[in-house]
């Protein structure tokens, strides 16, 4: 039972590891209605940027503020220099930008900040692990604040104007345009929150997975998989969906597929979920006019 | 008839020419050049690697000015980039044998690049001589005659930890945490020969993980659960050094053995956590430069020497330098007994009869030896255990049960 119980909180924190990455998805998609998948890499960059920060005698919060607004900056750039050309080229020449992307960073952090595997430190302090050794400071301390994250894009999308514009910018750029909407500046906001989003989970999953560059390449499966799961057009479905694979993977690898079949199951599950509600289990189911 | 004075024109170009082309005596070897092959990742996540080849080339430097190189020839060694990735070696290493004819390969590195090559230069003909990858399947001269390994595999590294868990522990409860390849299963197969009809006994839970997942917290968590008091950690350096911290965190204090892949002090031990590490187990066969107690070793000095010469600047702390000098001696000692005839056939028999030679960088009472039914030249390891800053080696030279 102890082992049950056990499996079942370290589940959540795997969980709140791919939630936190799955609404950096949410975000971009929100902004661009295109699912970026160099998200992982741009996250793990920005991981190597608060660390070089910490390292060079930031403390820690600090560097945490100075590493959130460069990524904005370094993902509404991206935006602005490489996707803009593309803006009305075919969504498989945005992959083909999304792919190199992530083969960039990949190379370029292991080119200035070697493959050697690198601690990241936790703000919530080292301790003891909390309730009975379940669950360490800092995946509690994560988790709050991937809830915090989660909120405050709620709120963003639900109660500002430039949150309304933003999701207007992507859902239908002709016809925001002509309402006054400057799309272009939009979408450059949409890639800058999602790097920001990105560095946010990047920090609080290193001091869990250790900083590498191929860091996020696992974690990334995973967030995908809980944000399609949740729904990656609502932030609080992807969060859910994230806890909910985390959940389902450990679970089912300790009781019943056994650990080879662990991604399988999770795949299998959205898969189901997809035929059966493909917008996801939160999701909205979006009609619109051809 | 025309055809005919053709035909002795070209003969007699040829014959002209022949002066001035050296002649090839065997493959890969002229009157004053042997040319070796070699692959190993300058580029990649995996370029930490290419210090080795860094190594190499200097050594065979010092041979060419200062030993006037091998049985009078200069040796021409021909290292590429591969990138780490299987398809980049296939290519460089047909490069190398098609188009620079070299006389055979020598220790190209990694198990999926080296079992991409084995096939070919097998078929060819052409001595893959002392890979540098730790899997067991590189001894096998009955399939495999012109392959070869060099360092002791993970097979006998598991065997060893088998010997000395039985020895310690007669009622020890089992459990192995694996990768799900090749490398982890290795460490299955080495305990199985150890433990033999009592495997089944000790064992009470084998997990596995994929690389591809995030952490290995469940597989933990299940480990613990299951009672055992020794566990056996095959993992590469993310998942052993994520698995050292979570025995700590969920205070669970087994006899630890973990995989000597993963026994670097900077990049496991120390992002684990120093203190969580203490009492771990695993095993060694090289010296390490870094261990106050090699400073006066007549090896190490000998090893510094020629790095101070010949590759000044360069961290000594790295471990690949000394893996480097090491199998650069086992493949001196190959020449020296290969003396005049340098063709593949006697290179590949005297390969598979090593005689005792000094490796120097070896752990002492550590050998190097080959018989033709045995490819395995290094099967001894000493255990060492982590104090809280260092490795300490202990007890005696450990011999794995042999292929």
């Amino acid at each position: 039972m102890d082992g049950l119980l056990h499996q079942l909180i370290s589940g959540i924190a795997s969980g709140g590891i791919y939630a936190s990455v799955a609404l950096a998805l949410v975000m971009i998609y929100q902004a661009t209605h295109h699912v970026n998948f160099a998200q992982g890499e741009m996250a793990m960059f920005s991981t190597y940027i608060a660390l070089t920060l910490i390292q060079a005698g930031v403390p820690y919060w600090a560097a945490f503020c100075i590493t959130v607004p460069i990524s904005f900056a370094m993902g509404a750039v991206i935006q602005r220099v490489l996707m803009e050309p593309l803006a009305k080229a075919p969504i498989l020449a945005s992959v083909g930008v999304f792919i190199g992307l992530l083969l960039m960073f990949n190379s370029v952090a292991g080119w200035i900040f070697t493959y050697t595997l690198k601690p990241f430190p936790t703000p919530f302090g080292e301790g003891k692990p909390l309730f009975g050794g379940f669950i360490s400071r800092h995946e509690l301390g994560s988790t709050a604040i991937t809830l915090v994250v989660l909120l405050s894009i709620w709120a963003f999308f639900r109660f500002t104007r430039l949150g309304l514009a933003m999701r207007a910018a992507a859902f239908n750029p002709v016809s925001s345009r002509l309402v006054g909407v400057p799309v272009n500046k939009m979408l450059a906001l949409g890639w800058g929150l999602a790097a920001s989003i990105g560095a946010i989970a990047g920090m609080m999953v290193a001091p869990v997975i250790f900083l590498d560059p191929n860091m996020m390449a696992g974690v990334l499966l995973y967030a995908f998989a809980g944000a399609l799961l949740g729904g990656i057009t609502n932030p609080l479905g992807a969060v859910i969906g994230g806890f909910i694979v985390g959940i389902i993977e450990n679970l089912g690898g300790a009781y019943v597929v056994g650990t080879e079949l662990k991604l399988t199951t999770a795949l299998f599950i959205i898969v189901v979920v997809l035929t059966v509600k493909p917008a996801g289990l939160f999701g909205k189911t979006v009609v619109s006019r051809v | 008839m025309r055809r005919r004075t053709l035909l002795t024109g070209i003969g007699s170009t040829a014959l002209l020419a022949t002066p001035h082309i050296a002649k090839a005596q065997w493959p890969g070897v002229t009157k004053d050049e042997i040319k070796i092959g070699h692959t190993i990742p300058y580029s990649g996540p995996a370029s930490a690697y290419g210090v080795i080849g860094q190594f190499h080339t200097a050594w065979f430097k010092m041979v060419n000015e200062t030993m006037g190189g091998i049985a009078g020839r200069k040796v021409n060694f021909i290292t590429l980039d591969d990138g780490y990735l299987p398809p980049k070696t296939v290519e460089q290493v047909r490069r190398l044998v098609e188009q620079e004819g070299v006389s055979f390969m020598f220790s190209p590195l990694g198990t999926a690049n080296n079992t991409a090559i084995q096939k070919y230069l097998n078929q060819k003909k052409v001595p893959q001589l002392f890979v540098a990858t730790g899997a067991d399947k590189w001894g096998n001269p009955k399939e495999f005659p012109w392959t070869m390994g060099w360092q002791p595999s993970y097979r006998t590294e598991a065997q060893i930890y088998a010997k000395y868990m039985r020895k310690e522990k007669p009622n020890a409860k089992l459990a192995v945490l694996y990768q799900n390849d090749d490398f982890g299963k290795d460490y299955l197969i080495g305990l199985k020969d150890a433990l033999g009809a009592d495997y089944a006994k000790f064992m009470v839970k084998e997990v596995s993980y994929e690389v591809t997942d995030a952490t290995i917290d469940s597989q933990a968590v299940t480990l613990q659960s299951s009672g055992a008091d020794v566990l056996v950690t095959a993992a590469t350096p993310k998942f052993a050094a994520q698995m050292i911290r979570k025995v700590a965190d969920m205070n669970w204090k087994p006899l630890h053995f973990l995989t000597n892949v993963s026994a670097s002090v900077g990049s496991v031990i120390k992002p684990a956590g120093a203190e969580k590490a203490v009492g771990i187990i695993t095993s060694a066969y090289i010296k390490d430069s870094t261990d106050p107690r090699w400073k006066d070793d007549p090896g190490i000095k000998t090893w510094r020497t020629f790095m101070d010469k010949w590759l000044p600047g360069a961290d000594q702390t790295d471990g690949g330098y000394l893996a480097g000098y090491g199998v650069d001696q086992t493949l001196m000692q190959v020449f020296k007994q290969c003396g005049n005839d340098l063709s593949r056939e006697n290179i590949m028999q005297q390969a598979a009869n090593i005689q005792p030679h000094d490796c120097a960088v070896l752990l002492p009472g550590i050998g190097v030896n080959t018989t033709p039914t045995n490819f395995h030249p290094i099967r001894q390891m000493q255990l060492t255990k982590w104090s809280g800053s260092s490795w300490e080696l202990f007890g005696d030279i450990i011999e794995g049960t042999g292929a």
